[in-house]
């Protein structure tokens, strides 16, 4: 499925003035692509990925999925968040059946697809568990399930491990190498975190800070598996930092200028 | 000493003090009855079958009118938080209301229904359903967004989005709802029943007040705490905790 965003803009309204949350965005993707968008917090990578999305609708250009405009979410691009965002009333399983429930599947195909895909991410043996009795990682494992049995062909992902423990998040990358290189779902995976962007994409996106831009683009075309401490990833980081650091600099240059202009 | 032993030391205590007081035969026994005399007339209650009949009159009617303030106030209350409409409009006479002591509507509900068993019904449901329909509003309206966006992009919209979402997302809120509409539904029901004659543990205290028989009086009052207490204990509290527990709004104890 091929992702398509043509001159995308969108600002948000608020008492303090008009935040240009991203300017004059082109972007395409190509079905089966896992691409990272990174950039500083505030600039608009989570507003793009919910363009993408159909959670928010922008207001020049257009996104097409396929040739056609996205008009609303669907089923075909599911969102992973930060925070895992299962329902606490449902079980493990029917959490991960949630989708297809909705879209009135069978319940002999709610509960097979549920298996496979907890045995995907290795939590098959806890189907019956509630969410309050799962970690922080088994929780996004179960939220990557939930929205692989819904079989989009598009992951959104916006920053769904910035919230976890190193080692965990470490075996989370691991994971999701594998169930891409065995799914060949498109990926968008929004994250801050260079070295995170690195680790898993194969094309980077560098935003901007406020008007969001995409900035510059870097081709990551190291060998899979990688991890988040191979020599030439470390190497790959400090190019990436250097650009990112400016970008930081500049967004906080503006927040003083805001705030010297409010004062 | 803590915990149950405690409590239960106490309250020996408080009825020797009681006792205590009793004989040292300050106020007439009508003013002032002895431990033993409540006691006595609670056996005495429930030996020929007064109290019992009370009791169930009053389970009855409070099934009746609380049955009918869930009926009503839970789906007002899933309108008024989703509706915008409906908030700006009903949302406010519901506030007002809420304001009101419920037996305030007592004159109008006799006016209405007469000396019937409906005025006492009217009481009861207006005591109860909008802090029913309020609960629900707000937990409605409380819903996390991101429940709302996830359950969006996983294709979930309309009707869907209400049953499978935002109504189990809302049950806490709805439980608690439930818990506050019981105990002003129990106190609405106990000042009808006072105020207006009718078989019911309310009239036994009227009864009691007009017999001058305090032990009677007090041994009713402790039949109403008791009914009270035990339904909100055995009945809600663990619900509460348990969907409070799976919420992920308190850790398990």
């Amino acid at each position: 499925m091929k992702l398509e965003l043509r001159s995308v803009s969108k600002t948000f309204l608020s008492r303090r003035g008009d935040i240009r949350a991203l300017q004059d965005i082109s972007l395409n993707v190509a079905a089966g692509e896992f691409v990272c968008l990174l950039g500083p917090s505030g600039c608009g990578k989570s507003t793009l990925l919910n363009l993408i999305a159909g959670l928010e609708r922008p207001d020049a250009g257009e996104v097409r999925v396929d040739g056609r405009a996205v008009a609303g979410p669907g089923r075909d691009r599911v969102v992973i968040f930060q925070e895992a965002a299962l329902f606490p009333w449902l079980n493990v399983q029917d959490n991960v059946a949630f989708g297809l429930a909705a879209a009135g599947a069978p319940k002999s195909e709610q509960r097979d697809k549920a298996k496979q895909y907890l045995r995907l991410v290795r939590l098959g043996s806890f189907r019956r568990a509630f969410t309050h009795e799962l970690s922080g990682g088994m929780k996004q494992r179960v939220a990557l399930a939930r929205a692989l049995a819904l079989e989009p062909q598009v992951l959104l992902m916006d920053e769904p491990f910035a919230a976890l423990d190193a080692q965990t998040r470490d075996s989370l990358h691991d994971e999701l190498q594998d169930i891409w290189a065995q799914t060949g779902k498109t990926i968008i995976f929004v994250t801050h975190n260079v070295r995170e962007a690195l680790v898993l994409g194969e094309r980077v996106l560098l935003m901007s800070a406020r008007p969001g831009r995409i900035k510059r683009e870097f081709k990551c075309e190291l060998p899979r598996p990688r991890h988040i401490e191979d020599h030439a990833l470390v190497d790959a980081t400090r190019q990436v930092l250097d650009d990112l650091r400016e970008e930081v600099l500049k967004a906080q240059q503006e927040e003083v200028e805001r705030e010297r202009l409010a004062a | 000493m803590s915990g149950w032993r405690l409590r239960l030391a106490f309250f020996v205590a408080l009825l020797a003090a009681w006792e205590a007081l009793y004989r040292l035969n300050l106020w007439p026994s009508y003013v002032f009855p002895s431990v033993s005399s409540v006691g006595a007339s609670l056996v005495n209650g429930f030996g020929d079958g007064t109290y019992p009949l009370a009791i169930a009159v009053s389970l009855r009617r409070i099934l009746i009118g609380y049955g009918l303030s869930l009926t009503i106030g839970i789906p007002l209350g899933l309108l008024l938080g989703r509706v915008k409409f409906v908030q700006d409009t009903l949302g406010s006479i519901v506030l007002g209301l809420q304001a009101l002591p419920s037996i305030c509507w007592l004159p109008l509900a006799l006016l209405w229904f007469g000396l019937s068993e409906r005025a006492i019904l009217f009481v009861v449901v207006m005591g109860a359903v909008l802090s029913v329909t309020l609960s629900t509003a707000d937990g409605v309206h409380n819903t996390p967004p991101l429940y709302l966006r996830a359950a969006r992009t996983m294709g979930a919209r309309g009707l869907m989005l209400y049953t499978r979402v935002i109504l189990p997302a809302a049950l806490p809120a709805i439980i608690s709802g439930m818990k506050l509409g019981w105990s002003f539904a129990w106190r609405s029901l106990m000042a009808g029943e006072l105020l207006y004659v009718s078989l019911g543990l309310g009239q036994l205290l009227t009864m009691g007040r007009e017999l001058n028989d305090m032990a009677q009086v007090i041994s009713v009052m402790f039949v109403i705490v008791a009914i009270g207490l035990s339904v909100d204990r055995a009945l809600f509290s663990p619900i509460e905790r348990r969907v409070r527990e799976r919420w992920g709004l308190q850790h398990a104890a």
